[in-house]
């Protein structure tokens, strides 16, 4: 609730700053619509909001399903096996040193101008976080445990799925809280390089028609939206962090 | 359970080329308890990490294993300071953690028994979160129990205890792994004259038996022998370290 409040009053000072800048410069509108002005376009353009952000909103939750369903099953073959190990981590280093940026227009000569290319694009970039910090707490597990396994003549598997993965499971969750910040920059940028709709495309649309107002309005709904992303997959994975210690 | 075989170690053994202790001969007589004293650094847990056949870099030159001669593999259980709880299982999940790990259906009538007998039959379904740190040691022990393996290696399992739930642990662990080939190391004087059937002092280079009360363990920690031959036990860690 302190997080919540703080984030209003937060919210209402940059609102403040930004209206006070208006008056007193007296810039134009193309240039930084006031914050009422703004709000108007958002009210009045809410089904055209509305409709992008559908779009977008669904890019960035595929993208996470899949980027942390492959990012969980990359780190679980890398801890389970050395040659994997051997072959993948300088690959996966490597690629890091490409910006995903110089991806975006390959990605949409290669998946089209739909959805499948920003959700490769959020997958990418969210692909390399949540497999390196579930990785190294899969390789984390106290020795002591995997020693006392090994007394008990356990099998690799099962010492896998029943103790080093549910060790490990912090880590894959601050990889899906990192996840939840990463995912709408990537679809943002598919959209901006290739797209006939979402909050990308709305945006570069009001740009280009110096429909500035428009754009603030999409720029803050896609700002609410990452935020309540952030806190939705911050709290889920706490509670259920929580929930199984229980 | 398997009849409990006699251990035996001669050899001594070295980590990254600087000696850990040798070299020595070590024995336990089967179905007894038999306690490693000594100061911290002597090398009593790698001595237990090398009967459990736990590599850790520590090379080894000599021989151990039973003296029956078959492998100690799969006749081995290992309690250790820490009481390596499952944080995310059940107190009944912990204690059949053995099967599970192994792909065995855990025999739950069992498990229940078995947290009956350390006094935790209430507790099964709890997360080991919900329990003190006397409780967790005794799902430790269930845990170990089991097993139901023949040898059981403790490694100062009880030493993270208060004195009372130290004595109680003893008292219990004395009573239910009673039969079993067991060696206990730790560094409490106390502890050994309490438990031992045997008791060994190590230093690097040696381990050197001083024979215990004729009462059967656990002793009473307040009896007149217990206490003058725990004096013993520490006047010769003093003057061998
Ligand atoms: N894996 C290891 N890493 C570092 N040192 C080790 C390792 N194994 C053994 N040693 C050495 O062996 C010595 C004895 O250790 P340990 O058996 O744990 O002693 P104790 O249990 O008697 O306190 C240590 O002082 C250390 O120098
Ligand atoms: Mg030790």
């Amino acid at each position: 609730m302190i997080g919540a409040a703080r984030l209003l009053a937060a919210g209402i000072l940059v609102l403040a700053i930004w209206q006070t800048v208006v008056w007193m410069t007296g810039v134009p509108s193309f240039l930084l619509p006031a914050p009422a002005k703004v709000a108007q376009t958002m009210w009045d353009s809410r089904a055209l909001l509305a409709e992008h952000s559908v779009v977008t909103i669904t890019e960035v939750l595929v993208g996470i399903v899949l980027g942390a369903g492959l990012g969980g099953l990359s780190a679980i073959g890398l801890a389970a096996s050395p040659l994997a190990r051997a072959l993948m981590r300088p690959m996966l280093v490597l690629s890091q040193a490409i910006p995903v940026f110089a991806l975006a227009p390959l990605l949409t000569l290669w998946l089209g101008f739909g959805l499948w290319s920003k959700v490769a694009m959020a997958l990418i970039i969210i692909y390399f976080p949540v497999t390196s910090t579930f990785f190294d707490a899969l390789m984390r597990t106290p020795p002591q445990m995997l020693e006392l396994a090994k007394v008990m003549g356990a099998t690799p598997r099962a010492t896998m799925w029943k103790i080093r993965i549910p060790a490990a499971l912090p880590g894959f969750t601050s990889g899906l809280r990192l996840a939840a910040v990463y995912a709408p920059i990537g679809a943002i940028i598919g959209e901006w390089v290739g797209a006939s709709n979402g909050l990308g495309y709305l945006m570069l649309l009001a740009n280009g028609r110096a429909k500035t107002d428009l754009m603030f309005a999409a720029l803050i709904v896609l700002a609410v939206f990452t935020v309540c992303l952030h806190y939705a997959v911050d709290r889920g994975c706490t509670a259920a962090l929580n929930r199984r210690l229980r | 359970m398997t009849p409990a075989p006699a251990l035996h170690l001669s050899g001594s053994a070295r980590y990254d080329g600087a000696p850990v202790f040798g070299p020595l001969e070590f024995t336990a007589p089967a179905g007894t308890w038999t306690c490693l004293l000594g100061p911290s650094g002597v090398g009593k847990s790698t001595m237990l990490r090398l009967f459990a056949g736990l590599d850790s870099g520590v090379t080894f030159e000599g021989s151990l294993g039973a003296e029956d001669g078959a492998p100690l593999q799969d006749r081995i259980a290992l309690m250790a300071q820490s009481d390596l709880l499952l944080e995310w299982r059940t107190v009944l999940d912990n204690v059949t953690l053995g099967a599970a790990l192994r792909g065995a259906m855990p025999d739950t009538e069992r498990a229940l028994r078995v947290l009956t007998r350390v006094g935790l039959a209430d507790h099964a379904s709890k997360k080991p979160g919900a329990l003190s740190g006397g409780q967790r040691q005794r799902v430790a022990l269930a845990r170990t129990l089991m097993e139901d393996r023949p040898v059981v290696l403790l490694d100062e399992p009880f030493s993270a205890l208060d004195a009372r739930n130290r004595s109680l642990m003893q008292d219990l662990s004395a009573e239910l792994l009673a039969g079993r080939t067991v060696v206990q190391v730790t560094h409490d004087a106390a502890e050994a004259a309490r438990m031992g059937d045997k008791i060994l002092v190590m230093s690097q280079d040696r381990l050197t038996e001083v024979p215990p009360p004729a009462t059967t363990p656990p002793r009473q920690f307040d009896a007149p022998d217990t206490l003058v031959y725990q004096g013993q036990l520490l006047r010769l860690l003093m003057e061998t370290a």
